[in-house]
């Protein structure tokens, strides 16, 4: 396979890429070095009300069962369990008190506690019923699903517009939203699906114009530090594991006979050939594997830096350090919504790479 | 751990979210734009291969137009050469016959000329001769009413004979 065009593309230049990268390496060790530092510091100080950023930061880029607003402010969400004793729906403001802490609810079928946003089932004595907890499936609508959501709507609406606009303007040149969608089309159209799949594009389209908006709406509403913002859905690895699982099944799916006998009857003397199914079969899921890793770890790394910085301005309990805070999240913020845009990009791109190589007509 | 431990709920919901957006997606958003897209620049490519026809044809006609005119003004300078020489010949013949026929007519005028004069001095002539006869016979007579001076006359001549 060529790689060449995927640096070679257009404004990516090979020093653009590297320096994105270098930047994520030396900050990315900043704050891993900040975050180890300040869990050591955790156990003297549990006792006073000190404030805890890895607490806080963990807290803030993974899921909740309610909607954190402001103060002490949030929306709640609604539960849905399947438990040994049947389906339960309640909003999760049932499972807190007045003061935000975590309190027992009986519905009626079961008591439930929530443990660090893991629902557990309390047993008559008021212990953890670890037996009754292993059967209990989560299907709430929490924070990442109702952000996901919001998302699917935001792109239902834009999309519709944009449609529609092609309809009523047909033939003429686009013209406000229009204008804004119509380029990363044409972008994952022409730069992605045409050079990396070749003349059967057309039937990857959909898939790939879905999987970059979805991710990129999904990765902008993430940089929004307020409501309907803010929730880091597609740096959860659950978000990305389907992703890429849908990428895995339309890939083999998608296999035809060159890509098959590329994995099991590779060029290869036949004493080798049991290794090679290994490594061949290893490489299908490796591959998926790799886009979850890295769209999961570059946007929980780009929102660990964020709070990490503002979490700087507590740690050091001055005010001073504010300005500094803010302009290195400015900067942040910046190079996230970059970022953002990117790693929809390489996600839509590896898609169509590896689509490609499914459906490639002759192998050399 | 928690970070990357996928949650079922998450997991399910994303499934159905991405699901749902690709079905809805492609059917009230995807073709409908990428056909018009493709409409679109098949249209634009469509116009410009026209335009593109379109000047091609103009430049042919334009280059038709000027060797027309070239044609045209090398058939009139032929045209008007043509009618120069056909003027000079005719000219110039008209001058030849002209000569031709003035001689003619000279020579016949001159032939004419000499016929009545040739006929004017017969005619002189024969009245001259009859004029002189008359005179002759008027003068003979007349000689020959005077008997005497005949008969002197003869003498006359007789005696000239003799001496003769």
């Amino acid at each position: 396979m060529e790689f060449n065009h995927i640096i070679k593309l257009k404004n990516f230049t090979t020093t653009t890429l590297l320096a994105v990268f270098l930047i994520f390496c030396s900050i990315n060790t900043f704050a891993e070095v900040q975050l180890s530092h300040e869990s050591d510091g955790e156990a003297a100080s549990t006792a006073e009300e000190k404030f805890d950023p890895t607490v806080t930061i963990l807290e803030h880029i993974s899921d909740t069962h309610s909607w954190h607003l402001f103060g002490h402010t949030s929306i709640a969400l609604p539960v849905i369990l399947f438990t040994p004793n049947g389906l339960d729906i309640f909003l999760s403001s049932k499972l807190v008190n007045e003061h935000h802490q975590a309190v027992a609810y009986n519905s009626g079928k079961n008591t439930y506690l929530n443990e660090e946003e893991h629902i557990k089932i309390l047993a008559a004595d008021g212990e953890i019923d670890e037996e009754a907890s292993a059967h209990l499936y989560d299907f709430s609508i929490t924070k990442n699903v109702a952000a996901m959501f919001i998302a699917v709507i935001t792109i239902l609406l834009v999309f519709t517009k944009v449609a529609s606009a092609y309809k009523t303007r047909y033939g003429k040149a686009p013209k406000g939203l229009q204008s804004f969608a119509e380029p990363f089309i044409i972008f994952v159209r022409d730069d992605i699906a045409r050079p990396n799949i070749g003349y059967k594009y057309e039937k990857f389209m959909p898939m790939l114009l879905t999987i970059f908006f979805f991710i990129w709406f999904n990765n902008l509403l993430g940089l929004i530090p307020i409501f309907p913002g803010g929730a880091n859905v597609t740096g959860n690895i659950a978000f990305t594991l389907v992703l890429s699982a849908i990428v895995l099944i339309i890939v083999n799916l998608n296999g035809n006979k060159y890509y098959w006998s590329h994995i099991f009857k590779p060029d290869v003397p036949f004493w080798l050939l049991p290794i090679m199914w290994i490594v061949e079969i290893i490489g299908i899921f490796s591959k998926p594997f790799a886009l979850m890793i890295r769209l999961f770890a570059n946007i929980t790394a780009g929102h660990i830096i964020i709070l990490s910085l503002v979490s700087l301005i507590f740690i050091f309990k001055s005010l001073a350090i504010a300005p500094v805070s803010v302009a290195f999240v400015l900067f942040m913020s910046v190079l996230e919504l970059l970022v953002a845009f990117l790693q929809a990009f390489i996600f839509t791109m590896l898609t169509a790479l590896f689509i490609g190589t499914a459906v490639e007509d002759h192998h050399h | 751990m928690d970070l990357v431990t996928p949650s079922i709920g998450l997991v399910f919901w994303t499934l159905i979210s991405f699901l749902i957006l690709l079905v809805l997606l492609k059917k009230i958003a995807w073709k409908p734009v990428l056909s018009a897209i493709h409409e679109r620049e098949r249209s634009i490519e469509d116009a410009l291969n026209k335009a593109e026809i379109a000047r091609e044809e103009i430049a042919a006609l334009t280059n038709q137009n000027e060797s027309l005119l070239k044609q045209a003004r090398a058939e009139r300078d032929e045209i008007l050469k043509q009618a120069k020489t056909l003027k000079d010949q005719i000219v110039t013949e008209a001058k030849a016959s002209a000569q031709a026929e003035g001689n003619k007519m000279i020579e016949k005028a001159k032939t004419e000329i000499n016929n009545q004069k040739i006929a004017a001095l017969s005619e002189v002539k024969s009245q001259v001769a009859s004029l002189s006869l008359e005179i002759a016979e008027k003068v003979l007579k007349t000689q020959f009413a005077d008997k005497q001076a005949q008969e002197t006359l003869v003498t006359q001549l007789l005696n000239d004979v003799k001496l003769n």
